[in-house]
């Protein structure tokens, strides 16, 4: 059995409660949501937090909302909450088609899009999805509330922007008119990280995409992100040519390194394969009448 | 021999035929007792510091801090193991393993220090203040450059040795295969490699040692497949009484060959119930089994297969390059130092064949024989497979009509192989059929080039296979000087209820079920009154244990005998109890009879009764109903099946889907079916993890990448298919109840199918394993090379 180092345990009874813990002990401190990528890290003594604030009793901080145009999520929310809700499914499939793919059920029981976006894996799944929805991630502290688009809020491997002090409450998510959105991933086995992924969100307008979002996991943080392949699809009618020439400059844009999961060359045309299959499914979806409800 | 029908089974067979395990009841109830749920008062916990490195001198190591640990009993080094004379162990190859390192590491995960301290959790931290001083030294990892004139001497330890040069061995005849290769038609030669893997059995290895300090007897709990080799070579090492051992083997979570030696934490632990006059557990954590265990395989194999232009296959000749790590532990019969690799001429009738094999050391975790191998049979299988197809691309023929065409045939049985076996019994070409037959094979080429032509890749791959299994004569095998014979007693209490005493250790075979009902189909006693006793030496016959799938036919044909010893004892007191001779008396299941007159009987619960009660008995019969006795195989047995499996691979993404696997097995008599079938989906599902996604692999520094299941993936129920399976029946002649052992068939003969299968659909002739999507995506884009 792996044991972890000795640390304090602190179950926040309120989500300023939990700030104030957070504040107290600073640099020291870890939040604790569903443990799964935390725990593992400290059984490993990886991580070795002293102090540990444990947010698993803040139910105000698990709900699934849509509020105007806008999906919102409790930092929170568990796996399967955001696999079974019916809402997100419509308005978002990009998350139930991750969801399907993230770890298995008991990680997803527990695990939460909280964790996930800040524990900041470079395969991470939901990162991806948040970055091709161009999700904002509300970010709690002493001094009030901060919204942090994705692509501010990842600041590479396992770090995030969420400071010292601070958690994240809240992702929102935009909803567009006539959109699609779809999430495709590559894996050795259920249950493993990617050895790439993609996913895309486009909506679309008089024929044309309008609006296009890009995020890709695994394949390194690409500094300027995906936007030449997404100012390649805005604009066009889409069209197998356009999701290749999309899937091009993604992969060329990517920067993955060679692993046990497969060689940087793989990788780099996984990319392109991927962003062109989610894009063809992302389009699909948005001519379906039902998704753009 | 040729295939005969099952008998018709029933619900609850007095003998064999589907019967629920009788162990199933307090393990789906969670009540199953590990070693790691053994408690006992004033416990102490130990946990080992390992290397960091693949190679290293040690210039120091400080304790000092350790020690000050207020929760630390005692922290052992080699240092002070040396003063015991127990820094190093002798393996099971002949060869030394450091027990706690003095001089040099040798691999990452090495075993350096032992805490012993009031909790795991002290343990664990206390080994943290642990100083170790390391002088880094370059590795040796690819075993291919481990025989290079300026590679870096592994063990120097050995006195005088100035390579890592292990064995040379050879089988067969080189004289007459290399005159055949010299006039074959066709020759096709591939380079293979069989990757090191890793037996991962859920549970971890582990113990619990408890030395009683006034009358010194030491209690071993331990996860161990083979209880009574162990408290043997306790004895002859540590120079313990053997008496005063005891080793017991509670239930075992999953052996698969890597429960079969003894590690350094085992040795550790009891040196640390001696120092502290307690009993000290030590159970390992998933990154130190999996990184410092026994691996299995790490095969590098060159083959070469000589035909004629019609497809004979005339000669094989294969040179192998063996992996062995930083000590030379295989588990295997000590005169056999490449296992029964020499059965790599496979199912097939040949004229010669050769095989030379040599034995590297590298910066490595040692071990060698594990997962479920049959002693290297499965590396055979995989090469003699892997050769028929690459053949069969070279002739452009159906790899089905090429094998059929090449079989042995049913009358060539008992049949002497080229390399000094002798097959005991199959009918292979019925086997093959049955399999063609039920995965419908000329429909799925049919399905196969209809969706080639609309760009989608679908594969199917054979695989024939014969094993070989139940090690084995005295006169052949020994493991250190210890005969592979096994004991068995047999007790049938006044009532008629009976207790049978093994020597082998089941690791979810179902040991408890399959010997009841072998003794109850001798004796006709309902399995549910036999009791099995098994995994305490205390309380069984000595013998070599489970592994390389002996249990049926050594330790099941002991049982079988030993039940025909009871079956006689109990014909006489019939007699006395008849009043009749007894050549006058008859047997049928359950009962003697007096011929004729089958009214005038005795129960076998009736017959037990009198031989403890008052009645009067020959002269010289003591009274009881109860044997012993000692099964020395004649021969080996010789398992085969026919496999096929049916794949998809995504041509964009090179994602392999197993869609359908058929396994025919002919496992000779069939005990209980049931198990059987578990024991092949086990198989199975080993084999889709090999062929897919199973390595053990290493940095160039020689890091272990592989170090827990988030690397080392073993397979689950969504990565495998629903198994087809069926089988044909030829039992062994020369085994009491004709049974051949089937523990490892799936995962000797699966790999090579579903690899198969998978260059079928990429058209091309080889990859090495495991075949990730990123390898099948590589080999189908110009080539992909051997993993590391
Ligand atoms: C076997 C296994 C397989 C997995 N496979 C995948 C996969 O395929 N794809 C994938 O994307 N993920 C995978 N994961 C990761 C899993 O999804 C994450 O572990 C999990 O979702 C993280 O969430 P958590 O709630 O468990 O986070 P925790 O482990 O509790 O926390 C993770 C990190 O986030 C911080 N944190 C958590 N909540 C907050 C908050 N509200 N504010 C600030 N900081 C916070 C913690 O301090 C910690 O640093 C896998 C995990 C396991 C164990």
């Amino acid at each position: 059995m792996q044991v972890p180092a000795s640390f304090e345990y602190r179950r926040a009874q309120s989500v300023p409660d939990a700030l104030a813990l957070l504040e107290r002990f600073g640099e020291d401190a870890r939040v604790i949501a569903g443990g799964h990528s935390l725990l593992p890290m400290m059984k490993l003594r990886l991580a070795r937090p002293e102090f540990l604030v444990d947010i698993n009793d803040l139910h105000e901080l698990d709900y699934l909302r849509q509020e105007g145009a806008e999906l919102c999520i409790g930092a929170l929310t568990r796996h399967r909450g955001l696999l079974e809700s019916e809402l997100v499914g419509r308005l978002f499939p990009i998350f139930h088609d991750a969801e399907r793919v993230i770890a298995d059920p008991p990680v997803r029981n527990r695990g939460t899009i909280g964790g996930s976006l800040c524990q900041a894996d470079p395969a991470e799944d939901l990162s991806a999805v948040c970055t091709a929805v161009r999700a904002v991630a509300v970010v709690l502290g002493a001094g009030g509330r901060r919204s942090v688009p994705m692509a501010d809020f990842y600041r590479g491997p396992y770090e995030t922007d969420v400071g010292a002090g601070e958690m994240l409450g809240e992702i929102r998510v935009p909803i567009l008119p006539d959109s699609g959105s779809a999430y495709q991933k590559v894996e050795r086995k259920t249950g493993d990280w990617a050895i790439a992924a993609c996913g895309a969100a486009l909506s679309l307008a008089d024929g044309r995409i309008a609006s296009a979002g890009i995020g890709l996991a695994a394949v390194g943080v690409s500094a300027a992100g995906y936007r030449r392949a997404e100012q390649a699809l805005v604009g066009r009618e889409p069209s197998e040519e356009v999701f290749a020439e999309a899937g091009r400059l993604a992969a060329e844009d990517c920067e993955p390194v060679t692993d046990t999961r497969g060689t940087a060359a793989y990788k780099r045309h996984l990319a392109g394969e991927l962003t062109e299959r989610a894009l063809r499914l992302a389009v699909e979806r948005a001519l379906r009448p039902a998704a753009a409800a | 021999m040729t295939a005969v029908e099952e008998p018709v089974v029933e619900e609850r067979p007095i003998g064999y035929g589907r019967l629920k395990r009788k162990e199933d009841p307090r393990f789906v109830r969670g009540k199953g007792h590990y070693v790691d749920d053994v408690q006992l008062p004033g416990m102490l916990h130990g946990a080992v510091l390992r290397s960091p490195l693949a190679h290293a001198r040690i210039v120091s190591i400080d304790t000092s801090a350790a020690e000050a640990h207020p929760k630390v009993r005692a922290v052992i080094t080699g240092e002070a193991l040396a003063g015991l004379g127990l820094a190093w162990m002798p393996t099971l190859s002949m060869d030394t393993q450091a027990v706690l390192a003095t001089d040099k590491v040798r691999f990452q995960g090495q075993e350096v220090a032992f805490v012993v301290a009031d909790d795991h959790y002290a343990a664990r931290d206390a080994i943290e203040l642990i100083d170790v001083e390391y002088e880094p030294l370059p590795p040796v990892i690819n075993a291919r450059h481990a025989l290079d004139a300026d590679a870096p001497v592994i063990r120097d330890d050995q006195e005088g040795r100035t390579d890592n040069h292990v064995f040379d061995w050879e089988a067969g005849d080189k004289a007459s295969t290399d005159a055949v290769f010299a006039d074959a038609d066709v020759v096709v030669a591939q380079d293979m490699l069989y990757p090191r893997v890793h037996p991962a059995p859920l549970e971890t290895c582990g113990c619990v040692a408890d030395m009683d300090p006034v009358d010194g007897k030491l209690t071993l709990w331990a996860t161990t497949q083979a209880p009574h080799a162990h408290r043997t070579l306790y004895a002859m090492v540590a120079g313990l009484p053997e008496h005063k051992i005891r080793v017991i083997s509670p239930d075992i979570g999953g052996g698969f060959g890597n429960k079969v030696g003894i590690y350094p934490g085992y040795v550790c632990a009891i040196v640390g119930s001696i120092l502290t006059h307690k009993p000290v557990k030590w159970v390992e954590d998933r990154s130190e089994n999996l990184m410092s265990t026994s691996f299995a395989r790490d095969y590098h194999m060159h083959g070469e297969i000589a035909a004629t232009r019609e497809g004979r296959i005339r000669a094989v000749r294969v040179k192998v390059l063996a992996d062995h790590g930083a000590f030379n532990a295989t588990a295997q019969p000590t005169k056999y130092p490449a296992g029964f690799f020499h059965v790599f001429t496979g199912s097939y009738d040949i004229e010669a064949a050769h095989c030379a094999v040599t034995g590297v050391y590298t910066n490595k975790a040692p071990g060698g024989v594990a997962y479920a191998c049959s002693f290297r049979v499965t590396e055979a299988v995989y090469l003699i497979e892997r050769l028929v197809d690459c053949l069969a691309d070279e002739l452009h023929t159906d790899p089905a009509e090429l094998r059929m065409k090449n079989l042995l045939r049913p009358e060539q049985f008992p049949y002497p192989s080229k390399t000094g076996w002798e097959y005991d019994s199959g009918d292979y070409p019925a086997t093959l059929r049955k399999t063609l037959e039920l995965a419908g094979y000329d429909a799925l080429r049919r399905e196969q080039a209809e969706r080639r032509a609309r760009g989608e890749l679908m594969g199917i791959g054979l695989s024939f296979f014969t094993e070989t299994v139940g090690a084995g004569p005295r006169k052949d095998m020994d493991i250190l000087g210890l005969g592979m014979a096994d004991g068995c007693e047999l007790r049938v209490h006044p009532t008629g209820k009976a207790v049978v005493r093994l020597s082998v250790q089941t690791q979810g075979q179902g040991h408890e079920t399959t010997f009841a009902q072998i003794v109850a189909e001798e004796l006709g006693i309902p399995p549910e009154d036999i009791d099995v006793v098994h995994g305490d030496t205390d309380q069984t016959p000595f013998g070599l244990g489970t592994y390389g799938s002996r249990s049926t036919p050594v330790s099941g044909a002991a049982a079988a005998m030993v039940a025909r010893k009871v079956r006689d004892k109990a014909r006489i007191i019939a007699g006395a109890m008849l009043e009749v001779s007894t050549e006058d008396l008859e047997w049928e299941k359950g009962r003697w009879f007096v011929k004729g007159d089958p009214t005038a009987s005795r129960t076998i619960q009736e017959i037990a009764l009198a031989a403890h009660g008052s009645l009067e008995l020959p002269d010289g019969v003591e009274g009881h109903l109860e044997a012993t006795t000692v099964y020395n195989p004649p021969n080996l047995t010789f398992p085969y099946g026919a496999y096929l499996c049916v794949v998809d691979v995504d041509p964009g993404t090179g994602a392999v889907t197993v869609r359908r696997f058929v396994a025919v097995d002919d496992c000779g008599t069939r005990i209980n079916p049931m198990i059987i079938e578990g024991q092949v989906h086990g198989g199975l599902a080993d084999g889709v993890g090999m062929a897919l996604t199973e390595i053990i692999s290493f940095d160039e520094d020689g890091n272990c990448l592989s170090g827990s299941f988030m690397d080392y993936l073993v397979p689950t129920a969504l990565e495998v298919p629903a198994w087809e399976l069926d089988h044909t029946v030829t039992p062994s002649p020369h085994h009491p109840i004709g049974a051949k052992g089937v523990g490892e068939s799936a995962t000797v003969g699966s790999p090579p199918a579903i690899v198969n299968a998978v260059l079928d659909a990429i058209g091309v002739r080889h990859a090495d394993m495991p075949l990730t999507p990123g390898r099948v995506w590589l080999a189908m884009h110009g080539g992909v090379e051997a993993p590391q």
